[in-house]
């Protein structure tokens, strides 16, 4: 059993969208996006109370959790950065920012920092090409991407 | 050069709030649309020659006619907002900058569906866009624009925004019909005849945002305005996105036929400090790469890219300098498409792998002269052999790079 529950806001919200979808099981995606904004990560334990909302297996929200990237099946740190690697920013520039975030935090890409502020993520394309490089901080974009505003930006987010 | 149909408001201040966008001509088609019979919109919808314009091109007017008429099941309109092919940055600017002109697209070919209920299917990275969609349909409900007899007229019209979850494939149809459903994003297998899409067993229509974002004006202005712009087998217009090395990267609204070298040493003010083109990828990253001594006569639309062994796809243009080596772009793209496989079928999950290891290989200086063997091998089991067109796409991309700058590739194994 589950002791994972929605919070009153996710329950309401659930409920809510229980009456604009022909079947419950659409519910899937949106169900494991609150769990993901409630508790910062999708856990089996949570996985369980999805299933049991959907009338599924708990396998069925283990295969589609596990499927899609934005999913964290496990906790991350409190800033997460997500550095976008496909050509355009490639193109502009994207591996020296890697190179100097990972020298700057002190952790390979797809690490946490030791303190859980920052995880670092390399991202397949964002749909910034015209305003590359771009990264994803949290659910932010941050876009034309330069060193300065790279260090700018880790000095306020260190503070 | 440019022609603002889809994005004549991009520029105006607050337009994505209802009363700029009302101001501005959003919604003024539905006056017209309920005096018109559902079919009638869709035949204004087929002369218009309106094509699709998330990657494959299919003429949208005659996907609306694959729904039955007079079926006892509810008919979905499903919108695909899963932006997402390397290159790709232009629903995200109708989202942002307009989009009352997506949601009255979306009522205009609801309408003419006979659909009640229409989902945008959003990639979940685009959560600002998410937001500023979900505003603007707070604001037509509010408004009675969306909900229950529709400003007055008998027409009950729901909008539901869905958000992804970071998977390339679902901007496949199927497969953000599956993902929609709940599921993993794998793509269904094709069905033999013309069949509609199917959304819980449900005749369903996906379109782009672009596409219906298109229709108003076919609706306003008749279909003979809209094909006013563009060539006999490309009317209209497009938004074209170009990256990569060029002085002016962005979107512009395009007519069918414009010369594709203008756009880029006129419009986006030719190849970043001064240096000189290598190669031009022209339709978002699953379409064959171009040399530069390729492009002189291409002119945007679908007949012309075909004609010199590529495709137009989404109109996202990448632009590559001289400097730039093209291997390295190879490894960079099929590192994408490894990861972005679904897994469903063998070849596809396996020989993007392959390819891509390969390819690394060549790249720390071990490659051998077998090796392009293997990599057109792959190609061939790549090709043809799987459910969706993912993998085909890759098999040619691949042959296009291997084929058109094999020198680059031998000068690595030397």
């Amino acid at each position: 059993m589950s002791t994972f529950l929605f919070n009153q806001d996710n329950e309401e919200k659930f409920s809510a969208l229980l009456e604009r979808y022909p079947d419950k099981s659409s519910l899937m995606l949106p169900s494991l996006w609150m769990v993901q904004y409630q508790e910062g990560w999708i856990s089996l334990d949570a996985m369980q109370f999805v299933a049991k909302k959907l009338g599924c297996s708990a396998m069925d929200v283990y295969s589609v959790a596990s499927f899609y990237s934005m999913f964290l099946l496990q906790p991350i740190g409190t800033h997460h950065i997500q550095l976008c690697k496909t050509l355009s920013c490639m193109l502009a520039g994207a591996k020296t920012l890697q190179e100097h975030l990972q020298n700057r935090l002190g952790i390979k890409a797809g690490e946490t920092t030791k303190d859980g502020k920052f995880t670092l993520s390399l991202v397949e394309c964002l749909g910034s090409c015209g305003t590359s490089p771009c990264m994803r901080l949290n659910d932010d974009y941050i876009e034309n991407l330069t060193l300065e505003k790279l260090d700018a930006l880790l000095e306020e987010l260190s503070k | 050069m440019m022609v603002k149909l889809v994005s004549k408001n991009f520029e105006i201040p607050n337009a994505h709030t209802l009363e700029v966008a009302r101001n501005h001509g959003r919604y003024a088609s539905l006056e017209k649309l309920f005096t018109m019979s559902p079919d009638a919109v869709t035949a204004e919808v087929e002369k218009s020659g309106l094509r699709g314009k998330g990657g494959g091109g299919a003429a949208t007017g005659e996907k609306w006619r694959l729904i039955p008429k007079n079926s006892d099941k509810p008919v979905y309109l499903v919108i695909n907002a899963d932006e997402g092919e390397p290159g790709t940055f232009k629903d995200r600017q109708i989202l942002e900058f307009d989009p009352h002109l997506l949601l009255e697209g979306i009522i205009n070919s609801s309408y003419a569906i006979g659909a009640h209920h229409a989902y945008v299917y959003v990639r979940g990275e685009y959560v600002f866009w998410i937001n500023r969609l979900q505003d603007a349909i707070d604001e037509a409900y509010a408004a009675g624009i969306l909900g229950e007899n529709i400003l007055g007229h008998d027409y009950a019209l729901h909008v539901t925004v869905h958000k992804g979850a970071g998977a390339y494939i679902c901007g496949e149809k199927t497969a953000l019909l599956e993902s929609l459903e709940g599921k993993r994003g794998h793509p269904r297998l094709k069905p033999k005849g013309k069949e509609p899409e199917w959304f819980f067993g449900n005749p369903t229509v996906v379109n782009n945002v672009e596409t219906i974002a298109s229709v108003p004006y076919i609706i306003n202005e008749g279909y003979e305005a809209y094909r006013a712009y563009g060539t006999a087998e490309s009317p209209g217009t497009m938004l074209f996105g170009i990256s990569g090395q060029v002085e002016r990267p962005g979107v512009y609204e395009l007519p069918y036929g414009t010369s594709m070298k203008e756009v880029i040493y006129t419009l986006c003010g030719g190849i970043k400090n001064g240096k000189k083109l290598k190669a031009i990828i022209p339709g978002g990253s699953s379409v064959q790469i171009l040399r530069a001594d390729e492009i002189e006569d291409i002119t945007l639309d679908y007949e012309s890219l075909k004609a010199h062994g590529s495709s137009l796809g989404t109109g996202g243009m990448i632009v590559m300098d001289e400097e730039v080596s093209i291997p390295e772009v190879m490894k960079n793209l099929f590192e994408f498409y490894h990861h972005e496989s679904c897994g469903q079928c063998t070849p596809c999950r396996e020989g993007t792998g392959w390819v891509d290891r390969i390819l690394a290989k060549i790249l720390a200086g071990k490659g051998t002269q077998e090796d392009f063997k293997i990599i057109l091998d792959a190609c061939d089991m790549l090709n043809g052999k799987t459910i969706c067109v993912f993998a085909p796409s890759v098999a040619f991309i691949a042959q296009s790079y291997i084929q058109k700058f094999r020198e680059e590739f031998e000068a690595l194994i030397k």
